[in-house]
């Protein structure tokens, strides 16, 4: 931040080491954004054509029920999963936060669904759902006749079923992000707020959570970028379906990158979903960087 | 540094075939997997090998040999050609055929009488602008409708059926019995081929044509089509959705279910479990007895590569797996039917006996993967998943679908 305060020549070499990653990263990954966007203006199907064709992919593309339908599914998405995980992970790291017994054990248990990937956790999830084999067969089979668990084979919940997986599988990380930044709050806090007679919830709500945003913003970022990605528990837990209840964005882009033979489509697919997200993140980045430069001018 | 990568160069050369220069290697990008398609692809192996040359196996899994396609696409475009690549009959080539990334097939194909031995429609589907691009090796159909002998006696079906209305009549049976009728896997791809199936069952190849030629899905056919699809689903069980279609026909094969919509590679399923055609299982065209058979199955082709050799590889590849002992000793372990009917077919089945009179009273049927783009047969799938899958009305689905077959 303050290349001003450091010795010229460690700024030298610390730039030397960071070249080789600086190109791969400006070809790899500023070349391929460059290039998709270069390849949504073009008419591409199979293989990629040095053409122009304006916006008719983006036309198209918002013509297309099916990309609508995943836009939908991602802001279903954006609630019951970045929302879900930032309220389970704080009530999680709020509680390891009170010195319990056993707190490795559940730091553990929790962060556990965070060492499967996606496509375990949609084997996981699809199995517990089918209605054939999963827990609605066995409360069924133990007596409980109406007890009914099926969420993915029926359109209108299926896409609550994915975001339920999503928030098992995430919640982990974002408790160990806020478990950290809790460790750093100041504990003559809690003395002094229990002096003038303020309850615990109250001492976190108005006290401790406000002073984790940069924290928070950290876990919305991945949670975020994990969004957007969405692509491998949907692939694996419901395949997209039943019919394009599950669809979202990134499969939508897979399948006509890779199946339906349609780069130009795909390509102003990926473009909206980058758009997209620098809208979101922008705005954050910004923000929590004045947060932290604000702070250490502070210090 | 320039000695030292050639010499690097020489060495993997070396290392990949001793003898690149005698024995003609022959690398083959396909995606057969599954048991019985390694067991089929084997045969060809073997066979090239045992005509002196070298067969380098690629098989790459997944997507439906979308990923295989993928990469055969990337290495020829990327000047790193395999000798050979699979594709399936119809459109999937033919952006490879128009960019000149293929070798043409001319030579070969005189030598072999391509012209006299193909049948019309497949000739039409390699034969791009009066050059031949790709081998048919197999011809599979995906109309195919299998069912439990023994869940339909136990049903009080009397006789085996053979249309789409004696379904009917016989799921219903079924279902009184307590057995559930129909098997499907609610994916969009087995919801394609159950829908095609219906509108073969309906219209036959007027309709058929109509829609995926013509891209014209109005009139009343086409909406009956539509409708009879829809009633099929109060034949389902509520796992269907996402279900694949291998449990799908193990519910057939261990008669937990009368019927399932599916491709003649299912028999392949019912083959491994010990169940013969006839006896346990039964069959049938989708579209009837005298259907119009819509051309499914494999080609390979042959990329543009300018390795040493490899261009004698390729025609020898080429000449070796449409011969006639090689089609029928291929063919027997894939569950398809030979593409040439001069061969020896007195082992197949009753269901494939059924495909080979097809072929010789000529009622092959261009099928939708030749008549439209993979982009538009998506779009297609799309439309026919969201209907079966929700509460749409006939009207909007009609609407949808017509406009999907636009794209």
């Amino acid at each position: 931040m303050k290349p001003r305060q450091r010795p010229k020549r460690l700024n030298l070499a610390l730039h030397a080491a960071l070249l080789p990653l600086a190109i791969t990263a400006l070809l790899a990954y500023v070349g391929s954004v460059i290039w998709s966007i270069r390849i949504s203006f073009s008419s591409s199907k199979l293989l990629p054509r040095n053409d122009w064709v304006g916006l008719a992919q983006f036309e198209r593309l918002f013509e297309t029920d099916r990309w609508i339908v995943s836009l939908q599914h991602l802001g279903i998405l954006a609630v019951v999963y970045v929302i879900g995980v930032l309220v389970l992970g704080t009530l999680m790291a709020v509680f390891i936060d009170q010195q319990v017994r056993g707190e490795s054990w559940f730091r553990t248990i929790f962060l556990y669904p965070y060492a499967m990937s996606f496509v375990v956790t949609g084997l996981v999830w699809q199995w517990l759902f089918n209605p054939n084999l999963g827990l609605q067969n066995a409360f069924r089979q133990m007596g409980w006749e109406s007890f009914s668990f099926d969420w993915t084979v029926h359109p209108e919940t299926v896409i609550y079923a994915v975001g339920l997986a999503m928030v098992w599988q995430g919640s982990g990380t974002t408790m160990a992000i806020l478990l950290a930044a809790l460790r750093g709050v100041d504990e003559e806090q809690w003395k002094a707020a229990r002096l003038d007679g303020v309850s615990k919830p109250r001492y976190y709500f108005s006290l401790v959570l406000p002073q984790l945003g940069p924290a928070y913003a950290t876990a919305f970022m991945l949670l975020a970028v994990a969004l957007v990605r969405t692509f491998d528990v949907v692939a694996v837990m419901t395949g997209g379906g039943p019919g394009d209840a599950s669809e979202v964005p990134a499969k939508f882009i897979i399948d006509h990158l890779f199946g339906r033979n349609n780069i130009g489509l795909a390509s102003a697919a990926s473009v909206v979903m980058l758009i997209t997200v620098f809208t979101v993140l922008t705005p954050l980045l910004y923000w929590r960087s004045k947060v932290q430069s604000r702070k250490q001018a502070g210090h | 540094m320039k000695f030292h990568s050639k010499t690097l160069l020489a060495l993997v050369v070396a290392g990949f075939g001793a003898a690149a220069v005698h024995a003609q290697n022959a690398e083959v990008i396909h995606w057969w997997t599954s048991g019985g398609e390694a067991a089929a692809v084997k045969e060809f192996a073997a066979a090239y090998n045992k005509a002196g040359g070298k067969w380098v196996d690629n098989p790459i899994a997944g997507g439906g040999g979308a990923q295989a396609r993928t990469v055969t696409i990337n290495r020829t475009m990327g000047g790193d050609a395999p000798t050979a690549a699979q594709f399936n009959y119809g459109k999937q080539y033919e952006e490879a055929i128009n960019e000149g990334l293929l070798s043409n097939l001319d030579d070969v194909a005189a030598k072999g009488n391509w012209d006299k031995l193909l049948p019309e429609k497949i000739k039409a589907s390699i034969k791009i602008k009066g050059h031949y691009y790709a081998v048919p090796v197999n011809l599979h159909n995906e109309n195919w409708v299998w069912f439990n002998k023994a869940v339909l006696a136990k049903a009080g079906v009397a006789k085996d059926p053979t249309t789409l209305d004696e379904m009917f009549a016989a799921m219903d049976k079924v279902k009184a019995s307590g057995v559930q009728p129909l098997a499907f896997g609610g994916q969009g791809w087995q919801e394609g081929i159950t829908f095609r199936s219906v509108l073969l069952a309906t219209g036959g190849k007027d309709l058929y044509m109509k829609t995926f030629k013509d891209k014209d899905a109005s009139g009343p056919q086409f909406r009956k089509a539509v409708e009879s699809f829809k009633k099929l689903k109060d034949y389902v069980d509520a796992g269907s959705p996402g279900r694949d279609w291998n449990l799908a026909t193990a519910m057939v094969i261990e008669g937990k279910a009368g019927f399932q919509f599916m491709g003649d590679w299912a028999k392949g399923e019912f083959v491994s479990a010990n169940k013969t055609a006839g006896k346990e299982f039964g069959c049938f065209m989708a579209g009837g007895p005298k259907m119009p058979y819509a051309i499914g199955g494999d080609v390979f082709v042959f990329p543009k590569n300018d390795k040493p050799g490899a261009a004698a590889a390729q025609k020898k590849l080429a000449e070796l797996m449409i011969s006639p002992a090689m089609q029928v000793a291929f063919n027997n372990k894939k569950g398809s039917i030979p593409i040439r009917t001069d061969v020896d077919l007195s082992g197949v089945d009753i269901c494939a006996a059924a495909g080979v009179q097809a072929i010789k009273e000529n009622r092959l049927l261009e099928s939708d993967n030749e008549l439209i783009s993979p982009d538009a047969k998506g779009a297609f799938e799309d439309a026919v998943s969201k209907f079966w899958n929700s509460s749409q009305s006939v009207d909007d689905a009609v609407k949808a679908m017509a406009s999907a077959l636009k794209r």
